[in-house]
């Protein structure tokens, strides 16, 4: 099932639902592909339907690897597997969705092969006989190029949100079955099975206002002047991943990668700098409202109104302010 | 158990950032360092370890002479000695390159356990400890809230997405990248850092541990990013912004 110098996506599913960020990366390789064939697998058992899905896209080919070891997601049935997908497919890019699973295995992938991931991208260019990624450094306060040149394959991971998944191309491909050679004395980790810690007694995903706070906020004994904030304007009360840590507000209240996704009609972002991580969870407001000292702060790149200053003074002075109109 | 944690020293968070002449990395002038914040938590963790199990923690850290600062400090918290692999540009190594680095100093020590940070704030590559657990032939966990000692090795608890977890139990030796929040930090005491200053930081130089830098995908340039989006800025005192604030929420986005 040679395809020289095509791309190989590699998509990512649980438990027979995808993971939205695959159809970002397929929509990116399609874009990139410019001539290149785009190959998509899923790794699973039994991922017959997901595959056929998938054949419904604009590539050359859909492959169904398939094993029972891969059944539930280990790092090394899955490093085993796609080591052998990438020698039989040979692609020039291998491109995988910048997910939790894929920070877990995709280096160890690359690594095995003796090459090197380029992780969480969010543009990619072909350039001469290679590529060049483009990545965030500093928590996105800067960008960088990395370019990987000569024989493939290259590897690298894209980031949530970096294409669109409204761009991706349907079309008619063959699916085929890839069956891996794995053997259980491989899997050194005895996994159990993923469970949620509770109940959510806290529900961002249908609030209409959040009010979000983070590290600006600099201690515990200054939630309660964004809580004043967020009952002035009847909000939910959230905040960025460093204050959960921190104990100063639930985990439940976490807005991001690691906590809830939330899309409100306004959010007010409190001194929160805007790495990815946040990002990720709050980029679909409809409207956002950035407070924060630092103007290259990266929440302003997709704050719609953006207030520079200092949050002790802006924020006491917003709620005396909505309170009057109220 | 002897632990090996791998920490690295990056620019405090709150720095304003200018890139170099070079144009591949930040001016380091008026930059004050700290420790990588994930870095931090799996040096506690690795303290944790050592006062419940016994043995020995050892501390490894890439970069220049000036990381000696966040290697005392990791001393003086109570790790028992350190590794430094000095080199001024860690930048010219890539994530294959730098990991082989690491590598080559823990092998020598054959640990129990690797811990380290789930990613930089630097670089941010968030791999260094999955291509280190490759290139040692160890098991790995990554993003890391908790760990317990078993009789077959190690019980972690695995952060996945959206408020999910998974417990995995691997044998040792194993490595872990830790996420922040899986503990409490504690404060050196004086006493440490009294302790500190006697203990050993061996020097180590990426020549001795037969590694060059380069590699397959280096940095080729640094730069601001473009703005996407230009944000509306409310200009003016606190007041001033406040009010204007509100009328836009009442009139432009009829959300009060």
């Amino acid at each position: 099932m040679s395809s020289s110098d095509g791309i190989l996506v590699v998509m990512e599913q649980t438990r027979g639902a995808w993971h939205k960020m695959s159809w970002e990366t397929l929509a990116g390789a399609q874009q990139l592909g410019g001539g290149m064939p785009v190959t998509a697998a899923v790794l699973g058992h039994d991922v017959g339907a997901l595959a056929a899905e998938l054949g419904g896209k604009q590539i050359a080919k859909a492959i169904a690897v398939d094993h029972a070891l891969l059944a539930s997601y280990t790092a090394d049935a899955c490093t085993a597997a796609l080591t052998q997908l990438v020698a039989a497919v040979q692609p020039a890019l291998v491109l995988l969705p910048h997910t939790y699973q894929v920070r877990d295995f995709a280096p160890k992938l690359a690594t095995r092969a003796g090459r090197v991931l380029v992780s969480d991208v969010i543009r990619i260019e072909a350039a001469g006989d290679g590529f060049v990624f483009v990545r965030q450094l500093f928590q996105g306060k800067l960008n960088g190029d990395f370019r990987a040149a000569g024989a493939g394959p290259h590897f690298a991971s894209v980031q949530a949100g970096a294409y669109r998944v409204d761009t991706l191309a349907a079309g008619s491909a063959p699916v085929e079955t890839f069956a891996p050679a794995l053997d259980a004395a491989q899997i050194r980790a005895r996994v159990e099975e993923p469970f949620r810690e509770s109940a959510r007694a806290v529900d961002l995903t249908a609030a209409e206002l959040i009010v979000s706070v983070g590290r600006g906020i600099k201690g515990r004994e200054n939630i309660g002047m964004v809580e004043a904030l967020a009952q002035a304007l009847g909000a939910e009360l959230a905040a960025s991943r460093p204050i959960c840590d921190n104990g100063w507000l639930p985990m439940e209240r976490q807005v991001g990668s690691s906590g809830q996704t939330v899309s409100p009609k306004v959010y007010f972002a409190v001194g929160i700098s805007g790495a990815i991580q946040h990002q990720v969870g709050m980029k679909g407001a409809k409207t956002v409202v950035a407070i924060n000292k630092d103007p290259n702060a990266p929440i302003f790149e997709i704050a719609d109104y953006g207030l520079v200053g200092d949050l002790f003074e802006i924020v006491p002075a917003l709620t005396e302010e909505i309170k009057k109109h109220k | 158990m002897k632990v090996i944690v791998a920490i690295k020293q990056v620019p405090s968070r709150d720095s304003r950032l200018r890139v170099d002449g070079s144009g591949r990395w930040i001016d380091p002038t008026d930059l004050t360092a700290e420790i990588n914040e994930p870095d931090a938590y799996a040096l506690e963790e690795a303290l944790q370890w050592k006062e419940k199990h016994g043995g020995e923690v050892v501390v490894l850290c890439a970069g220049p002479a000036g990381a000696t600062q966040t290697i005392r400090d990791a001393l003086a918290k109570g790790a028992d000695r350190a590794l430094h692999i000095e080199e001024e540009n860690l930048t010219a190594y890539d994530s294959l390159r730098l990991a082989e680095l690491l590598a080559a100093a823990i092998r020598a020590e054959q640990p129990d356990l690797v811990l380290t940070g789930l990613q930089s704030d630097d670089l941010g590559y968030g791999q260094t400890g999955v291509i280190l657990a490759e290139l040692l032939g160890m098991p790995h966990g990554t993003i890391i809230m908790q760990t317990e000692k078993t009789a077959a090795g190690i019980r972690v608890k695995r952060e996945l997405e959206d408020g999910w977890f998974q417990f995995v139990e691997l044998p040792l030796p194993a490595l872990l990248t830790i996420q922040s929040g899986i503990n409490k930090l504690r404060y050196s005491t004086l006493m440490g850092i009294k302790k500190a200053k006697s203990k050993e930081i061996k020097a180590l130089t990426p020549a001795a541990l037969g590694v060059t830098p380069g590699g397959a995908a280096p940095l080729e340039k640094l730069y601001a990013p473009q703005r996407g989006k230009q944000s509306r800025l409310i200009e003016g005192d606190a007041r001033k912004q406040a009010a204007e604030l509100v009328e836009i929420l009442k009139h432009e986005v009829r959300a009060i």
